[in-house]
């Protein structure tokens, strides 16, 4: 459904998006994600034809963006990252302006504009001054404004900043019922909802793609070899961390054991096993046969937001070493 | 074509929903009202005294109030153009929702028009307050009406050509006082160029005095304009709305 190849954006001397390349397939949604400055709302930008690309090749919905401006624009809702309200319109006037300026033929808006309005959860606010709604609203009126011509392709920038947990949950929820019918491409910092919404996650930093993969290939990727937590207790008195911790480290396959916490009779570790080696039952083996108790054994799978720090503190290392050499 | 039409008619009834509209036709309603009244007053008493005098030939309406009014109009006009004009592209940029227009399946040249247009619209509702206190002199009176459409016609073009330059200014920046600054600058600028013709006749001199709105004006007024007079306005309408359209295509290329 959309097609990046090579893309490049400089403004000026300054390189927004340096070559980068992806494809979404259709009916997904795609999370992106980076720090800020990283070139996200450039990319989509150069998604919904509001600027051209410096070089490279980008296509949506099988029409390129620079050949065929107004065939994409056609097929696109667009968030931006403030939503594009006019705070003297009521609701209603406003999303008709949208729909009609959109494309969506004149006997049919009555139709959308219910349907976009009952989707986003808007309908209690139709006939409201768009001025006067709490932000959570606001930003609601504009992913209504972003869907209502039934695009095939929905971009999202920042779509939950601003709002509170609930209106979070909620927006989250839309996204989610949005997919299928139309391909979502949606830029967060928040990584929970990245986590819980998408199924496919683009990483860039700097301007470039550091990762483009499933959520859960990535978490796990981003470790590449087993970990899990454990909990020993004693079944009598106290315990010594020090003699846990060599036990577990003489467990074949154990690369690394780390003391977490301890408290008298009981102690956490972490415990890393070599690459390819399962280690779970193993450990646990061991920590019976001593003769103390197995309180927790869980895996531990790297969250989201540790693999976007790695995945972004890795770019920077190269970088600082590129310019050492 | 529909969306030059929904353009328009979301920025002018803009005007009328933040109340912009009415701010400024009460203000140039007064203002006018005054001119108006100055001007048919002075005329009254001037002809009385004529009277008295038993001077022969009564004074004709047109040549002392229709015509200076006409010329009064076009001033105030100067004023409330920058006024109607910098919003159009400068509140957009600044708001954001310039983004939702550059982003919708419409031309570039389809929203600047849609937009000097909803201006124009705006001004002919000024032009209509302006045409109600001239209605009156009909009721009481026989003015003739020819030079009074001749006239309107002139201030309907020089409305547009200097909305087209208001909207192009505004199209510049993302601030609405800039816009406003540089419209009021360059519309005086404009109306008094001509002053150079009074004391130098080279050959840039003529230029300028031709690039003068009020050259132009003074001969819609005196009911002697021909086509040179609407090719001149057409030609400024042409170009700034052109050099709008460009400048929202470079502000792709830029931001």
């Amino acid at each position: 459904m959309i097609k990046v190849e090579g893309l490049t954006k400089r403004y000026g001397r300054t390189t927004a998006v340096d070559n980068i390349s992806f494809t979404v397939e259709k009916g997904q949604i795609v999370g992106f994600l980076g720090p800020n400055g990283a070139g996200k709302t450039t990319t989509m930008r150069v998604l919904t034809c509001f600027l051209p690309p410096t070089s490279g090749r980008v296509s949506v919905a099988g029409f390129d963006v620079l050949d065929e401006p107004l065939e994409v624009k056609k097929r696109v809702g667009y968030l931006p990252e403030s939503p594009p309200l006019y705070p003297e319109m009521r609701v209603s006037d406003y999303l008709t302006f949208v729909a009609r300026l959109k494309g969506v033929p004149k006997d049919e808006v009555p139709r959308r504009l219910m349907e976009a309005c009952e989707k986003c959860a808007i309908a209690n606010v139709r006939d409201r001054i768009i001025g006067q709604l709490s932000k959570g609203y606001r930003q609601r009126v504009g992913l209504a404004q972003a869907v209502i011509h039934n695009p095939d392709v929905l971009i999202l920038d920042e779509p939950t900043t601003g709002l509170d947990p609930k209106q979070i949950i909620e927006t989250r929820q839309l996204v989610r019922n949005l997919a299928g019918d139309h391909t979502v491409i949606m830029s967060t910092h928040i990584l929970p909802a990245v986590e819980q919404t998408c199924q496919q996650v683009i990483v860039i930093d700097k301007g470039k793609v550091v990762a483009n993969d499933s959520v859960l290939n990535l978490t796990r990727r981003a470790r590449g070899v087993e970990a899990v937590a454990v909990e020993v207790a004693s079944r009598d008195g106290a315990l010594d961390p020090a003699v846990v911790q060599r036990r577990i480290e003489q467990v074949p396959g154990v690369s690394r054991v780390q003391l977490m916490d301890s408290d008298g009779n009981l102690c956490r570790l972490e415990v890393e096993g070599l690459a390819g080696r399962l280690i779970g039952d193993d450990v646990a083996r061991a920590v019976l046969d001593a003769g103390w108790r197995l309180q927790e054994l869980r895996p531990v799978s790297l969250s989201l937001e540790q693999m976007f720090l790695e995945l972004t503190a890795a770019t920077q290392e190269a970088a600082t070493e590129a310019a050492a050499k | 074509m529909k969306n030059i039409w929904l353009i328009c008619r979301k920025d002018l009834t803009s005007y009328f929903t933040t109340w912009i509209a009415y701010s400024l036709l009460t203000r140039t309603a007064i203002v006018l009202g005054f001119f108006f009244y100055s001007a048919v007053a002075i005329f009254v008493t001037r002809s009385m005294q004529a009277s008295m005098m038993g001077g022969g030939m009564p004074m004709d309406v047109n040549e002392w109030v229709i015509r200076p009014l006409l010329m009064n109009l076009a001033v105030i006009s100067l004023f409330l153009i920058p006024l109607i004009g910098m919003r159009l592209f400068a509140e957009e940029k600044n708001s954001g929702t310039i983004e939702l227009l550059l982003t919708s399946p419409a031309r570039d040249i389809e929203i600047v028009l849609g937009k000097w247009l909803g201006g124009l619209l705006f001004y002919c509702c000024f032009l209509a307050i302006a045409a109600l206190s001239l209605g009156f002199l009909f009721f009481y009176g026989k003015p003739d009406l020819q030079p009074v459409l001749l006239g309107f016609l002139g201030l309907l073009l020089q409305g547009g050509a200097l909305i087209a330059l208001c909207t192009f200014l505004s199209s510049l920046t993302r601030n609405q006082i800039i816009a406003a600054d540089a419209g009021f600058t360059v519309c005086l600028l404009l109306w008094v160029l001509d002053w150079v013709s009074a004391y130098e006749t080279a050959a840039w001199a003529k230029v300028l005095s031709y690039i003068s709105l009020s050259s132009h004006f003074e001969q819609f007024v005196k009911g002697v304009a021909d086509s040179r007079d609407v090719v001149y306005y057409l030609g400024m309408i042409f170009l700034w709305l052109f050099l709008t359209t460009r400048t929202l295509e470079s502000v792709r290329w830029r931001s």
